[in-house]
């Protein structure tokens, strides 16, 4: 989540779901909250009852829309040029909040007069090189006046800009130039005023598809409820994520945010609704290429990391909180590598691989399709049908030598090789495949970081059926085979594996918490790896309290530093501590959210500069003169004792540079970048380009699309020109409350298939009525990669839109289908392309072409493949009258 | 542990309200099959709100998972998928022994876990011990091996997480990813 990160310091949500009751307009937007995450929805629900304005644009009417106060539809892919028309209004109406962004933003911060804004070079901005396809920040002259150029090296397009010497740039507090006057022409506001200057309603809204009025609107509610008596807040979840210009969405909402002055305070923020149950906690300790835990970038090649002391000199930064890496990498390789990591050999860093190039799942399908990846382990995902351009994906997976797959069902990438709409001939595939059944949540025991970085614990409750395992059994028992098999070598390369601390074994016979006894030998604790995530001192073992503890000489070990304090003393987990005041605003006993319990960040804004509240109604966190610290309900994210006052003196660095009226700790201005000098690849600010497939030109540019997109050249990754005849109409796609991604954990499930039996594709009336297709018909979609079919749901929930004068019709495809469950169907990632976004090579699923037409495939796709369970069956209960004995499960 | 034991005193007499009510052994005798049964924490395992669940056992086995009216997020809530987390649990569909598929084969062959463990583990030496690469062709060291990857994660626990990255990386391994940039 570069787009928060960038703007606010950390990628993660910046309030907590609860708090969203408290808002007094919440604007929900590339998120159908209400089906999506529908228990989440019950705070903006509560917020509404208590007379909060609810506002739900979206292509796709929704019960999001059907219970929001106010809906707007607009075309898929053009929410940049909705929310550049909002803040068009904040600027023009001179609505934003001023002590707050003159305080807490770099709106008064002078950029190099050498910046060239996208509005004056036709849609892209100064430092772009076409050969390359790519920003170079070396050149770019994004920087604050006065300073140097970002990064000190950069990196090539395509690998990730996760380093934070690129992200945060040169920024040197000392010599940064302010005009808080705002008369300076290239002062962050003035940049802010004069690039956001086309997006008038008229323009936005032509582009969009709504109203002028519509938009007018949804600017006039955000602004009414903004201030220092009112907060609103924005939720979005992968419908702002998945397109070719993502990042810079995100940014625009929370660019808007720190204008509105709703950031760090009750009501506010942005509420990032991932997806999985533990896609937070999946970055934070990271099986991402190009993240180490807590946000530590991977060792690159094309960075100079050939040493230690090197990749410390390139990644830390003087000023703000990320000054202390050195404690963070060195308490990192002490908790990986243990005695075998000393100063001497630089704490084993040479055993941590280094990147080579752009490793992300896209770009390993692609180089998987042409036979350079030999081996994959697939632990929890199914690209054979849920992964854009899933034909590609098939392609690639019957490349491979060998194959691991953990799950609880027979996936569809499990049997690729016999199944599928591509009607394999396993005599053609060399795939050795190993399918290893897996254990539910419930037969194992973990934590999981939800969406408001929430970490709760599951305990195990039973063991697993048959030879199902957790795939920490699996891990780990795999671990222990390979140092076995390593065991007794000298090579240099192995030393890594064999130093390895691996003891994680269960101490004795692991009882079940009904009193049983495990019948399975041989199981590892996953509490002594949370003890090794939060930390513990080198010396006597004993887990610490915070990161605030570190130290880079290696007395300290840590495996995810932001994770730090979850497990404060032997025995005491707080991701399994349950105590809550359902009345409370804050819970900081449920639980324990990173950093350091904090469950809102950045709430040092919610008190003004001198560090009282904004008003009585909107109070959080606030200064207390007689204590001398910072109080209020919930854990500062602040130096608790820093007054509001303290002034960074002219040499200082580290935290010390972070003045007392600057919430963001984490920026080395300690400042929101409304204008970000570094870390977004693709423009210091979002600009509307049209989505990669679109059926009209840019009305803004002649920059048709996002100039640094990353699109895979492949024969099997075709892609329709824009105003492409052949493909008019614009296809989104969403999930359904009742199935779950691409059905693994869902379409294997009567209970849930009763209720949603079917794949179905939404058009239009006006739609249907131009293709002769009535509701219930088969229809076939096909878009440049592919074709599908479906039942045709006829419904005004999706309208064909006026876009520039033309009408633009929209369809709607459910993404929970595939060939392998109780009920299949087409899956629509036969459909999408592999195209990346260039900040985190997401690819662009929310929005392509296609064209439409009754009738159905060649194939039916609609065969169940595993017939409907009979009821789940389970023994006779001891001890249990027949009354009392589980209905319906017994014979 | 949170767990919870439910059992109620033995008597013909139970207090409801302020008084004491008369139950006929047969009334007493039909009692909540909870009754005996013990409440385990869970989280539920499919969005990313995540709702409270408890997991309730007896005598080694599920009775039901239900919401955890504790939770200060779901307050006993669960969407539909959440309150299908029993089925997805205890299901007919679910393997629950270890299938090999050979090179070229048509079909499933049954193995032991242990055979397949062990294999899976020569596989990723050999692998390994063909690609891995100490120093590029610039003579850079790199140390890694971009034949083997890694996919899947956001549905897993931390700590599963955490050895994956721990043991992959330390395998050479670079190509480590989940659904949180797809």
């Amino acid at each position: 989540m570069p787009s928060l990160s960038t703007t606010y310091g950390r990628g993660a949500a910046t309030n907590f779901q609860e708090d969203l009751q408290y808002s007094d307009c919440i604007l929900i937007m590339g998120s159908n909250m209400a089906e999506a995450h529908p228990i989440g929805f019950r705070f903006p629900m509560k917020a509404r009852e208590r007379g909060a304005k609810l506002i739900h644009v979206d292509p796709h009417f929704s019960r999001t829309s059907a219970c929001a106060t106010s809906y707007v539809p607009i075309r898929a892919g053009t929410d940049i040029a909705f929310l550049g028309g909002i803040i068009h209004q904040v600027l023009e109406q001179d609505r934003w909040f001023k002590e707050y962004v003159l305080a807490y933003t770099n709106a008064t911060t002078i950029i190099d007069d050498r910046y060239v804004d996208s509005e004056d070079n036709g849609g892209i901005f100064s430092g772009f090189d076409q050969g390359e396809k790519a920003y170079n920040l070396g050149t770019a002259n994004w920087q604050y006046a006065g300073e140097e150029a970002p990064p000190r090296t950069n990196t090539p397009p395509g690998i990730k800009a996760e380093s934070w010497s690129e992200t945060l740039g040169a920024v040197d507090p000392h010599k940064i130039r302010r005009d808080p006057s705002l008369q300076h022409p290239n002062c962050v506001l003035n940049i802010l005023r004069r690039h956001f200057a086309r997006y008038t309603p008229e323009t936005a809204a032509s582009i969009c598809g709504c109203s002028e009025q519509q938009l007018l609107e949804v600017a006039e509610e955000m602004m009414a409820n903004s201030g220092r008596e009112r907060t609103a807040s924005i939720v979005y979840a992968v419908g702002w994520t998945q397109h070719s210009t993502g990042v810079q969405i995100i940014r625009s909402a929370a660019i808007l945010q720190l204008l509105l002055g709703n950031t760090g305070r009750p009501g506010g923020g942005i509420m990032a609704m991932r997806g999985h149950a533990s896609i937070q906690g999946s970055t934070d300790i990271p099986t991402l290429y190009n993240l180490l835990p807590g946000y530590i970038p991977q060792p690159a090649k094309a960075r100079d990391h050939a040493t230690l002391g090197d990749f410390l000199d390139q990644e830390r930064v003087d000023h703000g909180y990320w000054s202390n890496l050195p404690k963070f990498m060195v308490s990192l390789l002490k908790a990986w590598f243990g005695e075998a990591a000393t100063a001497e050999n630089e704490f084993g860093f040479s055993w941590i691989p280094k990147i080579t190039e752009d490793h992300s799942q896209l770009a390993t399908f692609s180089r998987m399709a042409e036979g350079k990846v030999k081996g994959l382990f697939l632990m929890g995902q199914n690209p054979a049908v849920g992964a854009p351009n899933s034909r590609l994906n098939r392609s690639a997976l019957c490349r491979l030598d060998w194959l691991v797959v953990r799950d609880l069902f027979l996936i569809e990438s499990a049997t690729f090789w016999k199944d599928g709409p591509d009607r394999p001939d396993p005599a053609t595939v060399g795939t050795e495949v190993f399918f290893l059944p897996c254990a539910g949540g419930a037969e194992k025991a973990g934590s999981l970081t939800n969406t408001q970085r929430l970490l709760q614990w599951h305990e195990k409750a039973v063991d697993p059926p048959g030879e199902a395992r957790s795939d920490l059994h699996f891990v780990w028992n795999l671990g222990r085979r390979m140092k076995d098999l390593y065991a007794g070598s000298a090579a240099p390369r192995d030393q890594g594996l064999l130093s390895l601390t691996w003891d994680y074994g269960q101490d004795g016979l692991e009882r079940l918490p009904d009193g049983t006894i495990s019948r399975l030998a041989d199981e590892p604790d996953a509490e002594k790896v949370i003890k090794e995530i939060n930390g513990y001192t080198v010396a006597d073992g004993k887990p610490i309290h915070g990161f605030d503890v570190l130290k880079d000489d290696g007395s300290t070990a840590c495996g995810c530093w932001i994770y730090s304090g979850v497990y404060p003393e032997e025995g005491r987990n707080r991701a399994n501590e349950r105590y809550a005041d359902p009345k409370a605003h804050v819970n900081p006993e449920w639980g324990w959210a990173w950093p350091a319990n904090r469950r809102m960040m950045y709430n040092r804004a919610s008190a003004d500069p001198e560090g009282k509240p904004w008003s009585e109604r909107k109070k959080y966190i606030w200064w207390d003169q007689e204590q001398a610290k910072w109080v209020g309900l919930d854990v500062p994210d602040f130096e608790a004792t820093k007054p509001p006052g303290y002034r960074p003196g002219p040499d200082s660095t580290g935290m010390d540079s972070i003045a007392g009226d600057s919430p963001f700790i984490l920026k080395p201005d300690g400042k929101g970048w409304l204008f970000a000098p570094a870390g977004t690849k693709d423009g210091p600010l979002p600009t509307h380009y049209e989505p990669v497939e679109s059926p009209v030109r840019n009305a803004l540019y002649p920059q048709q699309a996002n100039p640094s997109v990353q699109i895979e050249q492949s024969a099997l990754n075709p892609i329709a020109a824009s105003g492409d005849p052949e493909y008019p109409i614009v296809a989104t796609n969403y999930r359904l409350t009742e199935h779950y991604l691409s059905g693994p954990m869902s379409r294997f499930d009567s209970w849930l298939n009763e209720l949603q039996p079917a794949m179905f594709v939404e058009l239009s009336p006006q739609l249907a009525a131009e293709r002769g297709i009535e509701h219930g018909d088969w229809l076939v979609v096909t878009s440049a990669r592919g074709s599908i079919e479906g039942r045709a749901m006829v419904t005004p929930r999706l309208r064909p839109l006026q876009i520039q004068g033309q009408v633009v019709h929209q369809i709607g495809i459910p993404i929970h289908f595939g060939y392998s469950g109780e009920v299949t169907g087409s899956s629509v990632n036969e459909l999408t392309s592999t195209t990346s976004d260039p900040n985190v090579s997401m690819h662009e699923a929310k929005v392509f072409t296609c064209q439409v037409r009754k009738g159905r495939l060649s194939y039916p796709s609609d065969v169940p493949s595993e017939p409907v369970a009979p009821r789940a069956q389970s023994e006779r209960m001891a001890g249990t009258d027949t009354a009392a004995q589980p209905e319906g499960r017994t014979a | 542990m949170a767990a919870r034991d439910t059992t109620p005193k033995r008597s013909l007499f139970w207090r409801l309200g302020n008084s004491r009510q008369p139950f006929s052994p047969n009334s007493i005798a039909k009692h909540s099959r909870l009754r005996g049964a013990t409440a385990v924490n869970g989280v539920c395992p499919y969005c990313a709100v995540g709702c409270g669940q408890q997991v309730w056992i007896k005598e080694g086995k599920i009775l039901d998972i239900e919401g955890d009216t504790r939770s200060p997020i779901s307050e006993g809530h669960l969407c539909p998928k959440g309150a299908n987390t029993f089925q997805m649990t205890i299901n007919p569909h679910r393997q629950t022994g270890v299938l090999y598929r050979a090179p070229y084969s048509d079909r499933w062959e049954s193995r032991s876990l242990e055979w397949a463990t062990e294999r899976i583990a020569k596989r990723v030496k050999e692998t390994r011990d063909a690609t891995f690469v100490e120093r590029d062709q610039d003579d850079d060291p790199v140390n890694n091996t971009t034949a083997i990857a890694h996919l899947g994660g956001a549905t897993m626990d931390n700590e599963e997480n955490y050895l994956i990255k721990k043991l992959f990386n330390t395998l050479g391994m670079v190509a480590i990813e989940n659904q949180a940039r797809i």
